[in-house]
């Protein structure tokens, strides 16, 4: 063993850490986790929760696991009667003048307060006393703050001041007088401010836009990437019924950290958009997927394809783009939309990009050509494919140029005013894929929602097209999508759906080390 | 001396020797009176040798926790390359306690003259007097000594023309009771919220804006000058009993009592021959029922612990209590005590930082459970939940004020419990006159 | 509290005021260490502090105004709100509230027409609140007027200590 390893048993276990490590985190190596509030592994350490005390043998005192680093042959309980007993008195402490309105509140369901009172608090309460009962505020953004659920544990206050770098919260007053005060002159409104959301362990910083919109009991919950911009924050998808009804940052220490900034925590509304495409259609008829190919490929015949894609499509239907172009001979073009890049300064290289597209790293990587004129050079010689691109800023007649015009997508762009093809295709929440960031790490999306009426997972369409076109491309699941751009393209040489995992991988060579 | 009262013959005046003499307060005053000849002395001496001097003399922390104020010294690593400071306690906020202002409003230039002498110990070459806010005449007097100070060249870059600097400024607080303890004293000084700090590092290590930092109550300070010029070994020689606690203590006594003011003696003098003798015994026609004899904080005493007592650090302990801070608040049998214990419980839940879930929420709710007993609404379940109630508060959280409330209600209620039942029951014993106000 | 004040607000930290802070803020290694006797030199001008002049104090020691605001609310002493032309605190702690302080209370609400604590008289002359340990137990009961201390006070002194007051 290394110099710096303290060796110490937690729980019974035999615990090896490096020293300076907090007892509450190497509890957590091996599977014990000890109740916490104020603590957070992003944060700094506070130690005024008092959840998470722990008795330390030979310590006269229980000691704070989150601000106590371990000692060699340290020995640790976290189930003994003398810290259950400490931390059932926190827990007393905390709800005697909780409202305990958990049947209205959002957070219940996933509330810490919640789950340990019934893990190790008092079954009743000895408070007879009347309630202290402060009115919410709105703290701008899409934060509200409900006082009388706080446990004063300044997770919030402390991201902003020391990962947002925006010191608009504090506490105000003191004693049971106490609460998180907002800034006279701003408020929440901060690129990167709702995660105080998640960040608060009980339900006292809710959403606004999540305001009684469901209980936590009810949503379904999928691992999934945003696609907001080319930063590829991981997330959870969270629906109801089949209704995305809420993105939360999923940790991912190399991407994200911790967090997800506003902008994308909101752009999931588009993902249930009732105007979807949902059957195929050839000539404006809806016709059989078999019949809506084999008039796809016909037109292609001996023509060349003009192939617009969208940014965020996934690799593997951006490598089937490119072999699909390959076979027509035809140009791939992409645009992306840009915006203002605004970083969380305080977690590493995390920032909303200023490439507002989520997939424009392997696009480039695939050699198709980033343009704003998505259309240049488009003739009548050309069958325009839509590959699920809105053609922002184009106008019908640019579009009309076209000998044909095949549209693959989600939803019509309106700038197409007449389809000789249309195949309706999934959305990132209804199907599976990959994507890779500005970093090039190629990270997995999972389905979360079906698909509408006939619409098909986009490698899936785009594969039966290029099998239609006479290639061999039989897959039938998105991982052997994978497996076969994987085996095609060097940048992805080695990677699998397993390798992957849920954290990713990043592409080696030289594209990423000139991106980085 | 028992000032405001004269000089009781039993008394030992060594700090207090001067109070209620205003020719004390200036620069020539104080010289004629001895000032700053330990100063001179010290400077001319080596920081390791000061700190011998004083960790030989026993001196222990005047401000409640008795620690060997040598040894706190030794904890400052001489020549580190940083920069390090003498922070001077003089938020003296604990109930009962007003010693330390008579100090600075009498006698500034004795506890300059400490500070200096401190801060060149500790190899610091600015110290920070942390005035609680309210003393507003304290501060005035400690100001104008400063500036005499500085316009003499005792203070400055070149201290006692000794090419040393030394400079002392008084920074003053704005109301809160915990920025007595000392690491929220450094955060207040540094312009934050006045919330203690998690422990370890210890001040010696990272105190006043990370630096190394010591941190001596006011008392503490203005006896080392008298340790440097009359030695180690008078002020050792000043103990009637423990070997462990020497010198001279100022006591601050208020409450119930014919002679109340500060009164200072020998460690180990006898605490009855003390409220009696010294200060008077009780008011005429009352009897006394109880002593909280070290600031607010500490257990009370029933008389008969107290009339045993030999007022040093031991002498408490043995008999159920702490010397605390030396505030004596004695209370006669016209008082009833859950009252004053409610209202000891609410000023710990008005100072509570908020920062830890026991004291924020405990201080508080076992103010609610005293008031609702006081006023006679309470049960024998309450006594109960509020004894279970100061076991969660004790040892539990990042300071002692949660510790402190616990105590007060816990001793309260063991010493007195039937003044609570009495009041649960309704039938008050005659002893017991529950006074206006909370009953109402 | 910007509502109150309908004039535009005037800063504090302009001329000698400016130089006074610049020359405290030599006694610290760093700027935020001026805080709190930045904010007593604001309450000295204005008699309370408002939330523009939080935002001021945080300009002049690039603090935020969230920050300055959580601190001048942690201490009692800072009034958030405009007070009397007298603000008077009472001792009601045990050692003075044994001595009888909660009857100087009494008077004082009586006598100065605040009726009630914390309220400022209809004329603006007076605000009367108990305070906590004022430190001075041996002069029980201490009264705390504006800045100055009156000891010994009883009930029965009220009417003439109010007398003395401008």
């Amino acid at each position: 063993m290394a110099d710096n390893t303290v060796n110490l048993t937690i729980e019974g276990r035999a615990v090896s850490v490096p020293a300076g490590t907090s007892i509450l985190e190497a509890a957590k190596t091996v599977g014990v986790l000890i109740p916490h509030y104020c603590y957070h592994s992003g944060l700094p350490v506070a130690g005024v929760c008092r959840m998470c005390l722990v008795e330390v043998e030979k310590s006269p005192k229980l000691a704070p696991a989150c601000a106590t680093t371990v000692g060699e042959g340290q020995v640790v309980h976290v189930y003994s009667a003398k810290a259950l007993e400490a931390r059932k008195g926190v827990l007393e402490f905390l709800l005697i003048n909780h409202p305990l309105d958990c049947p209205i509140c959002d957070q219940s369901g996933e509330c810490e307060l919640q789950d340990y009172t019934f893990q190790e608090g008092r079954a009743d309460s000895r408070y007879r006393e009347p309630k202290r009962f402060n009115p919410m505020e709105d703290f701008g953004g899409d934060v509200l703050y409900v006082q009388n659920r706080c446990i004063l544990c300044t997770r919030c206050v402390r991201f902003m001041d020391d990962v947002h770098h925006a010191p608009v919260l504090n506490v105000t007053e003191r004693g049971d007088r106490a609460f998180i005060g907002k800034a006279p002159d701003a408020d929440l409104t901060q690129p990167w401010a709702a995660n105080v959301v998640d960040l608060c362990p009980v339900g006292a910083l809710v959403s606004k836009d999540f305001l009684n919109k469901a209980r936590a009991w009810e949503l379904d919950r999928t691992a999934s990437v945003c696609t907001g911009c080319s930063q590829g924050c991981n997330i959870t998808v969270e629906m109801r019924d089949n209704v995305v009804v809420r993105f939360k940052p999923r940790a991912n220490e190399h991407v994200n950290h911790f967090y997800m900034c506003d902008e994308g925590r909101a752009n999931y509304r588009w993902l249930n958009r009732p105007d979807r495409l949902e059957v195929p259609m050839a000539d404006g008829r809806p016709v059989d997927w078999e019949v809506a190919l084999a008039a796809t490929a016909a037109l292609l015949k001996g023509k060349k394809a003009h192939i617009v894609a969208n940014a965020s499509l996934s690799n593997e239907a951006m490598h089937l783009i490119k072999r699909i172009a390959g076979k027509t001979g035809g140009a791939v073009t992409y645009a992306v939309n840009t915006g203002i890049e605004a970083a969380l300064p305080g977690a590493t290289d995390l920032a909303v990009r200023a490439d507002r597209a989520a997939n424009a790293t392997a696009a480039e990587l695939f050699g198709f050509t980033r343009t704003s004129d998505v259309l240049s050079g488009l003739s009548a010689q050309h069958v325009l494919i839509i590959v699920d691109d809105a053609l922002d800023g184009i106008s019908a007649d640019a579009v009309a140029k076209a000998g044909a015009v095949i549209v693959i997508a989600t939803a019509m762009p309106t700038a197409v005013a007449r389809a000789n093809v249309v195949l309706p295709i999934a959305n990132v929440v209804e199907e599976e894929g990959t994507l890779t960031n500005l970093r090039g790490r190629v990270q997995r999306f999972l389905q979360s929602k079906q698909a509408p009426g006939l619409a098909r997972p986009s490698w899936f369409v785009l594969a039966d097209l290029l099998q239609s076109l006479g290639e061999v491309a039989p897959h039938l699941t998105a991982r052997a999508a994978f497996d076969a751009l994987a085996k095609a393209e060097p940048a992805f040489a080695g990677m699998n759906y397993d390798t992957l995992a849920l954290s990713g991988q990043t592409v080696p060579g030289a594209l990423a080390g000139a991106r980085a | 001396m028992g000032y405001p009262n004269k000089s009781h013959p039993r008394e030992t005046a060594v700090l207090s020797k001067h109070f209620g003499d205003p020719e004390a307060r200036t620069l020539d005053g104080w010289k004629k009176r001895g000032g700053y000849r330990a100063l001179e002395q010290a400077l001319a001496m080596t920081p390791t040798d000061i700190v011998n001097v004083v960790k030989d003399s026993g001196l222990r922390g005047r401000g409640g926790a008795g620690f060997p104020t040598g040894l706190k010294w030794s904890f400052m690593k001489q020549d580190d390359g940083k920069p390090h400071y003498l922070c001077c306690n003089a938020d003296e906020s604990e109930p009962g306690t007003f010693k330390d202002r008579e100090i600075m409003r009498w006698t500034p230039h004795s506890l300059i003259e400490g500070c200096a002498i401190g801060a060149y110990a500790i190899g610091a070459e600015t110290a920070y007097i942390y005035v609680r806010g309210e003393f507003t005449e304290p501060i005035r007097c400690l100001n104008e000594a400063l500036k005499e100070c500085y316009a003499a060249n005792i203070l400055g870059s070149n201290a006692m023309g000794t090419g040393k600097t030394i400079n002392i400024y008084v920074h003053s607080g704005a109301g809160a009771y915990i920025c007595g303890e000392e690491t929220a004293l450094m955060n207040s000084l540094e312009g934050r919220r006045g919330n203690p700090r998690i422990k370890p590092p210890f001040p010696a290590v990272s105190g006043l804006f990370g630096m190394p930092t010591t941190i001596n109550n006011v008392e503490t300070l203005a006896a080392v000058p008298h340790i440097l010029i009359n030695g180690a070994e008078w002020y050792k020689a000043m103990s009637l009993s423990s070997p462990k606690s020497m010198g001279t203590k100022l006591f601050s006594v208020c409450g119930n009592i014919a002679r109340p003011g500060n009164y200072e003696v020998v460690m180990g003098f006898p605490f009855k021959d003390f409220l009696y003798d010294l200060c008077g015994g009780p008011l005429a026609g009352r009897k006394f029922k109880g002593v909280i004899p070290g600031g607010c904080s500490v257990p009370i005493q029933t008389m008969d612990e107290a009339e045993a007592t030999m007022m040093d650090y031991e002498g408490f302990v043995a008999q159920g209590t702490m010397l605390g801070s030396g505030g004596v608040i004695i209370f006669d049998d016209a008082q009833s005590i859950p009252r004053m214990t409610a209202r000891h419980a609410r000023f710990f839940a008005h100072e509570s930082c908020a920062q830890c879930t026991q004291c924020r929420e405990g201080t508080a709710w076992s103010t609610k459970i005293l008031d609702r007993i006081v006023a006679g609404q309470g049960t024998f379940e309450d006594l109960d939940t509020l004894l279970e109630m100061a076991d969660n508060m004790t040892g539990k959280t990042i300071c002692v004020l949660s510790d402190s409330c616990a105590t007060v209600v816990v001793s309260a209620l063991q010493k007195y419990r039937h003044e609570f039942e009495a009041l649960i029951t309704g039938k008050r014993s005659s002893t017991v006159a529950v006074s206006s106000g909370a009953a109402a | 509290m910007s509502a109150h004040t309908h004039a535009p607000y005037e800063p504090v930290f302009v001329g000698a005021r400016k130089a006074e802070l610049t020359q405290l803020l030599t006694r610290y290694p760093t700027k935020m260490a001026a805080l709190l006797p930045a904010l007593w030199m604001v309450q000295e001008d204005r008699r309370w502090i408002s939330e523009e002049a939080m935002t001021e104090v945080a300009a002049q020691l690039d603090l935020t105004a969230a920050y300055v605001k959580g601190v001048v609310s942690f201490y009692t002493m800072y009034h958030q709100h405009p007070v009397g032309n007298h603000f008077i605190q009472v001792c009601t702690t045990s050692p003075c509230l044994c001595a009888g302080a909660d009857k100087v209370v009494d008077a004082f609400l009586e006598h100065t027409g605040c009726k009630e604590l914390g309220v400022t008289s209809a004329d603006g002359r007076y605000t009367v609140i108990e305070v906590e340990c004022l430190g001075a137990c041996g002069f029980a009961t201490p009264v705390q007027v504006n800045l100055d201390y009156i000891e010994n006070v009883t009930a029965d002194k009220v009417p003439q200590i109010l007398a003395g007051l401008k």
